[in-house]
């Protein structure tokens, strides 16, 4: 079947003659099975809401990484590069879906996953690193925190917590549920979890599809005490973010936040945001980036009843994980700047993104420029790698998860000991 | 097909341990019931031949790690090794492709069919020729049986998928529509 035309109007045309040809087929032999409808909208979760009918368009599909983690011999490191001064090393490998990070106070490194069950403990000891699977057959244990000795995981639609971690990385129990009022859409279903400076639990729910109008459970950040109890709507107009992190100076959250697919090329572009008050509105899915009003959803909208974006982060290019840099290994400038992991762009003819951009701020608070930071993960439109998450450890240097490769990176700057192979 | 399986298991476990096998004689077993040639003869088993090597990784790391569960094929997995996964899936991209069934298809079921997938733009994904592409598989000339099941098992979430992108497309697909859908896709030239 060369070239289809993905004319939809032939298409529907096409469908009502095949109808109209099917009902009298019916009407003769009552055995055979009902007719297709004529037409039929796409299910809200589909990825394919909103695209528009052409042959470039239609080339677009999300990209699924590799189910089984590099060897760390393949892994791409060469290839990867920093500034000036910056060195970058394998920090562990073999993590299948490496994604969110979070760290112990004893210095362990745990790495949620997506699209396999498990949730990692990269574990340090003198120095000697071993990876550790300390929980399985989860459902999309994308999130992890930390707080106390307590870790706390979040699956699609439930969150919960194994105490006292790093005192059974060998032989942890079961986790142990503390919240699950969550929906169980999968479209924007897997979750980044994050302990505030007010010690509660922050866990979005992503609009259940591209762009689609939802009920109140959906579109937001929550946030829950410690307990599972509490819970309430902090931010709303979220449509669906995978990274946030709070303000050393100010304690304000910032949030990336994906922005929707098959707009066109160009636009809308990912948000960085920041919530100044509990309950603030940005936007999603009427307006998008600030300043565009949805083709479809934003007839009678007004982007100046939102909150607009502090920062815009490029199209498609799935800016991710995001921490505030507070550590003092790196150069003075990068003092309170913000490390964002952009996983990089499907719905864009050339791909952008896959990348970690440093993104510094005013005095205000707002955004005063983006620039590269770590590169190289795109390879002739392709990927040979795509950053999740970014996480400072306790020395001041940064780790980056890769989900495409399963593995984490490890950012230093100066001469430092080269780390054991 | 449960005695075959059995006795296909029956004899993994005996060729196993002699792990200097070449390919043919490792991937015998899993040809007794997916098909000699990659065209599966047994009910409600797919055939294998052309499928996209990376799609088939991906179900071999799944039936490993029981990310899918259908136990002969957790069973078949479960020692295998990441460079196993992907010498078994090569082999299997590299078997020839099943041909579209002889017998002339029901040309009013076929175009039910061909309305249905066109509506749920199930060619971005598999391919304007149902061919499918990298992660995505071939779903031409697959056995009708085992597409139907297939489309079930996701529409009821009894299936899995390493992402989430079947179970939201079969969220509007009726239960009368897998048949034609399997149907049109089984036989499509």
């Amino acid at each position: 079947m060369p070239a289809i035309s993905f004319a939809s109007r032939r298409l529907l045309l096409a469908g009502a003659v095949f109808g109209a040809f099917t009902l009298s087929a019916v009407a003769q032999q009552p055995a055979s099975p009902p007719a297709a409808p004529a037409a039929q909208p796409l299910p809200p979760g589909s990825p394919m809401i909103g695209r528009p009918d052409n042959e470039a368009a239609a080339k677009l599909a999300p990209v699924a990484p590799p189910p089984i983690p590099a060897a760390a011999d393949k892994l791409p490191l060469a290839k990867l590069k920093v500034p000036a001064g910056f060195n970058i090393e394998v920090y562990a490998s073999g993590m299948a879906n490496a994604r969110s990070l979070a760290q112990s106070d004893k210095g362990t490194v745990f790495v949620g996953s997506r699209l396999v069950d498990k949730v990692y403990a990269i574990a340090d000891k003198d120095g000697k690193k071993s990876v550790k699977v300390i929980a399985s057959g989860l459902y999309r244990p994308n999130g992890v925190a930390f707080k106390d000795g307590t870790l706390y995981i979040a699956e699609l639609s439930k969150i919960s917590k194994i105490e006292k971690i790093d005192d059974v990385l060998d032989n942890p129990p079961k986790p142990t549920l503390i919240y699950d009022k969550l929906p169980k859409d999968e479209a924007h279903g897997w979750k980044f979890i994050a302990i505030g400076p007010d010690n509660k639990l922050y866990v979005p729910v992503g609009q259940p599809g591209n762009n689609v109008l939802h009920d109140a459970d959906h579109g937001q950040i929550r946030r829950i005490n410690l307990d599972g109890s509490g819970a309430e709507v902090y931010a709303v107009g979220v449509r669906n973010t995978v990274g946030f992190d709070w303000n050393p100076e100010t304690k304000q959250l910032y949030f990336t936040d994906n922005g929707r697919d098959w707009l066109s090329e160009t636009v809308p572009e990912d948000e960085l945001n920041r919530v100044t008050k509990a309950g603030e509105d940005f936007g999603a899915p009427f307006c998008y980036q600030g300043n565009i009003i949805d083709q479809e959803l934003g007839w009678g909208k007004d982007c100046k009843n939102y909150t607009a974006p502090v920062g815009l982060m490029g199209p498609h290019t799935a800016a991710l994980g995001m921490r505030f840099y507070t550590g003092s290994m790196f150069p003075k400038p990068y003092k309170n700047a913000i490390f964002v992991a952009r996983h990089g762009s499907w719905n864009k003819s050339q791909k952008q993104g896959g990348d970690v951009v440093l993104v510094k701020l005013n005095k205000d608070g707002t955004v005063k420029s983006m620039e590269p930071f770590l590169t190289g993960f795109l390879e002739d439109n392709k990927y040979v790698g795509r950053p999740v998450d970014v996480m400072q450890l306790k020395d001041g240097s940064l780790l980056v998860s890769d989900d495409w490769n399963g593995a984490v990176y490890r950012i230093t700057y100066g001469k430092q000991k080269v780390a054991a192979k | 097909m449960n005695k075959t399986l059995i006795a296909a298991l029956a004899f993994v476990s005996l060729v196993f341990p002699a792990s200097a096998e070449s390919i043919s004689d490792r991937v015998a077993p899993c040809l007794a019931c997916h098909g000699e040639r990659g065209t599966s003869a047994t009910e409600n088993t797919p055939s294998l031949g052309g499928q996209q090597a990376p799609y088939a990784l991906i179900q071999l790391f799944m039936f490993r790690e029981k990310l899918r569960v259908f136990e002969p094929m957790n069973e078949m997995a479960k020692s295998l090794t990441d460079d196993d996964l992907r010498t078994f899936s090569d082999f299997i991209a590299a078997l020839p492709k099943p041909a579209p069934p002889a017998d002339a298809a029901d040309s009013a079921r076929m175009a039910r069919g061909e309305t249905l997938a066109k509506q749920n733009r199930c060619n971005t994904c598999h391919n304007t020729d149902y061919s499918g592409k990298e992660n995505v598989p071939r779903i031409a000339n697959q056995r009708e049986d085992y597409l139907a099941k297939t489309l079930a098992e996701y529409k009821d979430n009894s299936r899995h998928g390493y992402d989430a992108t079947m179970a939201d497309v079969m969220q509007t697909v009726g239960k009368d529509q897998i048949g034609e859908l399997a149907y049109y896709l089984a036989h499509y030239r």
